[in-house]
C-alpha cells in the first residue's frame, strides 16, 4: 500500500442534487480503526484465517465434481484467483490500446 | 370480471400520462397506488388469453398470463413501486411520468401474447426511456439520450422487419418459442438481442444509462434488458448461439468495469455482464437453466436497482460520479454503504445472499449438460463479478483512500427504497423457496449444499484476495475506454466530413457547372426568341412587305443573270 503524507480533500464546486454542500473533515477527527495501520494489519490476518479456513473446509464437505479438474484440492480457489488475475491483465492490456482522457467526446464537440 | 381482464401495463401507462396534470403531492401518491395497483392486477389474472381484439385483421392477444409473464409482471411492478419510492423526491416531471409509462411498456411485454403487442409496447418503452434519459436536460444527457433513441429505433425497425417476415411466411402472430432458420427468425433475434446490450452494439447500454438522473437510471437499469430477456426465454429458449453470445457479454462487462472510473458505468457495464448470465442459460436451454436465467433476472432487478440507489444516494448527497473524486464516505452513509455492499455481495452470488440461489442454477445447468468450457468460463466470470461489482464498486465509493467528504445518509424515503431491496437480497437468498415457486419450471434443485457454500466462497474469496493485491494496478485514472460507440460517435461523422469535403465539393463544382450550362441555353434561347428576341418579337407590315421585296429581287437577280 501507498502511504500518503497530505490527507486528500476533494473539493466539491457544483450543488449537488440534494441542495447543499457536503460537509468536510475536520481537522480534529480521528481516524476509525479499520482505516488505521495496525486495523489494516489486523484486518489481512483476520482475511487470511477465513481464507485457510475455507480451503480446509473442502475437507469436510463431500464435493462432487463434473470434470475431473474440479475434483482437485482447491481447485474453486486457484481457479478464481488465476482467473482474476488473468483478468485484470487482458483489463490492462486492452486499457493500453483503448483507454482515453475522459475528456475525449467532449473534446471533439 | 372487469377490473381483472383490465392490462396491468396500462394502469401504469395512464397513471404516468396523468401525472403531470397532478400538484406535488397528488403525484407522489400515484406514483406509488399505480404500480401496487398493477401488482395486485398481476396476481388476479388467470391463466391464458384474458383480453384480445381484431386488428387489422389479425386477433391480438393483448393480454395473456402465465406463471414467466406473471414472474416478470412482478418484479417489473414491484421494481415501479420501489424506484417511485426511492424517487419520491424527484421533482422532474417528465422523468416520474415517462417512468411509469416506461414500466407499463415492460408490463405490456411482459402479458403480450402476440407478436404485434410485443412490438408496439416495445416501441414505447424505447420512447419513454429515451425520455427519462433526457429529462436531467443537461448537454450530455441530451446527447447520450439521442445515440440511444438512435440505437433503440433501429432494434426496433430489425424487430419489426423479421415480424412481418415471419407473419408473411408463417401467417401467424402467436408469440411463442421458435426456431431460428429463417432470414426473419435471425432478424427478430437481433432485434431483441440490440435491446439485451449484445455486442456488436453493447456500448448503448453504458453510454446512456449513467446519463440519467439520480433516480432516472435506477428505472432504466430494470426494464429494457431484461424485457429483451423476458422476449429470448420465451421466443428463443435452446437457441445456441445465445450460449457464445452470453459468454462475450460477460467478459466484455468485466473487462470495461475493470477499466472504467465512473461509478455508475462501472455497475451499467456489469449490467450487461449480468444479462449475459442469463442469455446464456436460455442458450444452454434446458428446464434448469432456464428456470435459472428467469430466477436470475427476478433477483438481477432487485440488487442491481439496489446497487444503483446506493450510487444515486451518493450522487444526490455529493454530486459526484467518479471513483477518483469518492472514497472514505462509509464514516457518515453507513446505511448506503452497507445496502451497497450487499447489493454488491448478491451481485456476486455470495451464500445467503439472492445471486448465490439463482445464478448457480444457470452454472448447473452448463454442468449437466456436459458443456465443460462454458462451465468453466461461467465459474472465472463469477469470480470475476466479485472483482469488478462486488468489491470494486463499494471499495472505491465508500473506503478506499478517503476523500475528506462527510456527506450524511440521504433522506428516509431514498433509505427506504434500499432498506425494502437490501431486505429482498438477504431474502431471496435465505429462503429461495418462494421464488422458485413462481418459475416456470417445477424446481429440482438445492442451492444450499456443503460443497456449494465452500466451492463458492473460495472462488470468492480467493477473487477478493486477487484484487487486494493487484490493487496498485487498479488505481482509478481520469479515463474513459473506447467501445463500438467510437464508429458512431468519431467514425461515422469524421467520415462524413471527409466525404463533404471531397466527393461534395467535387459535387457542388459539377452541379454548378451542369447548372451554368443549363442557365446559359435558356439565356441564348431567351435572346434568340424571347418577347423580344429577333425570332420572336412582332415585326410591323412594312417589314415584311420590304422582306418580300427583298426575295423578289432576289429572285429576278438570280433568274436573269444566271448562265443560260
Amino acid at each position: 500500500m501507498t502511504t500518503e503524507t497530505k490527507p486528500r480533500l476533494v473539493r466539491v464546486t457544483e450543488v449537488p442534487p440534494c441542495g447543499t454542500l457536503p460537509a468536510t473533515r475536520r481537522p480534529d477527527e480521528r481516524a476509525p480503526w479499520i482505516v488505521r495501520p495496525e486495523g489494516i494489519r489486523g484486518l489481512w490476518w483476520i482475511f487470511g484465517a477465513i481464507l485457510t479456513a475455507c480451503v480446509l473446509a473442502e475437507l469436510l464437505v463431500h464435493l462432487h465434481p463434473h470434470f475431473g479438474v474440479d475434483g482437485w484440492f482447491g481447485f474453486h480457489a486457484w481457479f478464481g484467483f488465476l482467473s482474476c488475475v488473468a483478468m485484470v491483465l487482458v483489463a490492462k492490456g486492452l486499457g493500453l490500446l483503448l483507454k482515453r482522457k475522459d475528456t475525449y467526446y467532449d473534446a471533439r464537440r | 370480471m372487469l377490473a381483472a381482464s383490465l392490462p396491468p401495463g396500462l394502469l401504469l401507462i395512464l397513471g404516468g400520462l396523468a401525472l403531470p396534470l397532478l400538484p406535488r403531492l397528488g403525484r407522489q401518491a400515484l406514483s406509488l397506488a399505480a404500480p401496487l395497483a398493477a401488482l395486485g392486477l398481476i396476481w388476479l389474472l388467470p391463466d391464458g388469453v384474458v383480453l384480445s381484439t381484431e386488428y387489422l385483421g389479425y386477433r391480438l392477444e393483448l393480454v395473456e398470463a402465465d406463471a414467466l409473464s406473471r414472474l416478470f409482471g412482478t418484479i417489473f411492478a414491484l421494481m415501479a413501486f420501489t424506484g417511485c419510492v426511492f424517487a419520491l423526491r424527484q421533482t422532474n416531471v417528465v422523468e416520474m411520468a415517462s417512468a411509469l409509462v416506461y414500466a407499463g411498456g415492460a408490463l405490456g411485454v411482459a402479458f403480450a401474447g402476440d407478436l404485434i403487442t410485443v412490438f408496439v409496447f416495445w416501441e414505447l418503452m424505447a420512447v419513454a426511456s429515451t425520455l427519462v434519459i433526457w429529462s436531467p436536460g443537461t448537454e450530455a444527457s441530451r446527447k447520450a439520450g439521442l445515440r440511444y433513441a438512435l440505437v433503440h429505433l433501429l432494434g426496433g425497425a430489425v424487430l419489426m422487419a423479421g415480424i412481418a417476415g415471419h407473419v408473411a411466411a408463417t401467417g401467424s402472430i402467436a408469440f411463442e418459442a421458435m426456431t431460428v432458420d429463417s432470414p426473419a427468425t435471425w432478424l427478430m433475434l437481433a432485434g431483441v438481442l440490440i435491446n439485451a446490450g449484445a455486442p456488436p452494439l453493447s456500448a448503448w447500454l453504458p453510454d446512456a444509462y449513467p446519463e440519467g438522473s439520480w433516480s432516472g437510471t435506477v428505472f432504466l437499469s430494470a426494464f429494457t434488458t431484461k424485457t429483451a430477456v423476458y422476449v429470448l426465454l420465451r421466443g428463443f429458449p435452446g437457441t445456441e448461439i445465445l450460449i457464445g453470445i452470453g459468454l462475450f457479454m460477460i467478459f466484455y462487462g468485466i473487462v470495461y468495469a475493470l477499466l472504467e472510473n465512473d461509478m455508475r458505468r462501472i455497475l451499467a457495464y456489469s449490467i450487461v455482464n449480468q444479462v449475459g448470465f442469463m442469455v446464456c442459460g436460455i442458450g444452454i436451454g434446458t428446464e434448469l437453466a432456464l428456470n435459472g436465467a428467469a430466477a436470475h433476472a427476478f433477483a438481477h432487478i432487485i440488487y442491481k436497482a439496489l446497487l444503483l440507489m446506493s450510487a444515486g444516494s451518493v450522487l444526490y448527497m455529493t454530486g459526484l460520479r467518479k471513483c477518483t473524486d469518492l472514497g472514505g464516505l462509509f464514516r457518515t452513509m453507513p446505511l448506503t454503504t452497507l445496502c451497497g455492499t450487499i447489493g454488491a455481495l448478491a451481485i456476486s452470488s455470495f451464500p445467503w445472499t439472492s445471486g448465490f440461489v439463482t445464478k448457480s442454477m444457470i452454472t448447473q445447468g452448463a454442468a449437466d449438460e456436459h458443456l465443460m468450457i462454458a462451465w468453466m468460463l461461467l465459474q472465472a466470470a463469477s469470480a470475476g463479478v466479485f472483482l469488478h461489482a462486488g468489491i470494486k464498486f463499494p471499495w472505491f465509493v465508500f473506503f478506499q483512500k478517503d476523500s475528506g467528504l462527510r456527506p450524511k445518509d440521504p433522506p428516509w424515503s431514498m433509505r427506504a427504497a434500499m432498506i425494502l431491496f437490501a431486505a429482498l437480497c438477504i431474502g431471496i437468498g435465505v429462503a429461495p423457496g418462494p421464488l422458485y415457486a413462481l418459475l416456470p419450471y417445477p424446481v429440482d434443485y438445492a442451492a444450499y449444499t456443503g460443497a456449494h457454500i465452500v466451492t463458492q466462497l473460495q472462488l470468492l474469496l480467493f477473487s477478493g484476495l486477487a484484487f487486494f493485491i493487484l490493487l496498485p494496478l487498479m488505481k482509478r485514472t481520469l479515463t474513459i475506454t473506447l467501445d463500438v460507440d467510437w464508429l458512431y460517435r468519431v467514425a461515422g461523422p469524421a467520415v462524413a466530413a471527409g466525404l463533404r469535403n471531397t466527393v461534395g465539393r467535387a459535387w457542388t463544382l459539377g452541379l454548378g457547372g451542369a447548372r451554368r450550362g443549363i442557365d446559359g441555353l435558356i439565356a441564348w434561347t431567351e435572346a434568340t426568341h424571347g418577347r423580344d428576341g429577333a425570332l420572336g418579337r412582332t415585326w410591323p407590315i412594312g417589314a415584311s412587305a420590304v422582306m418580300v421585296a427583298l426575295f423578289l429581287l432576289a429572285y429576278l437577280m438570280l433568274f436573269f443573270l444566271w448562265p443560260a
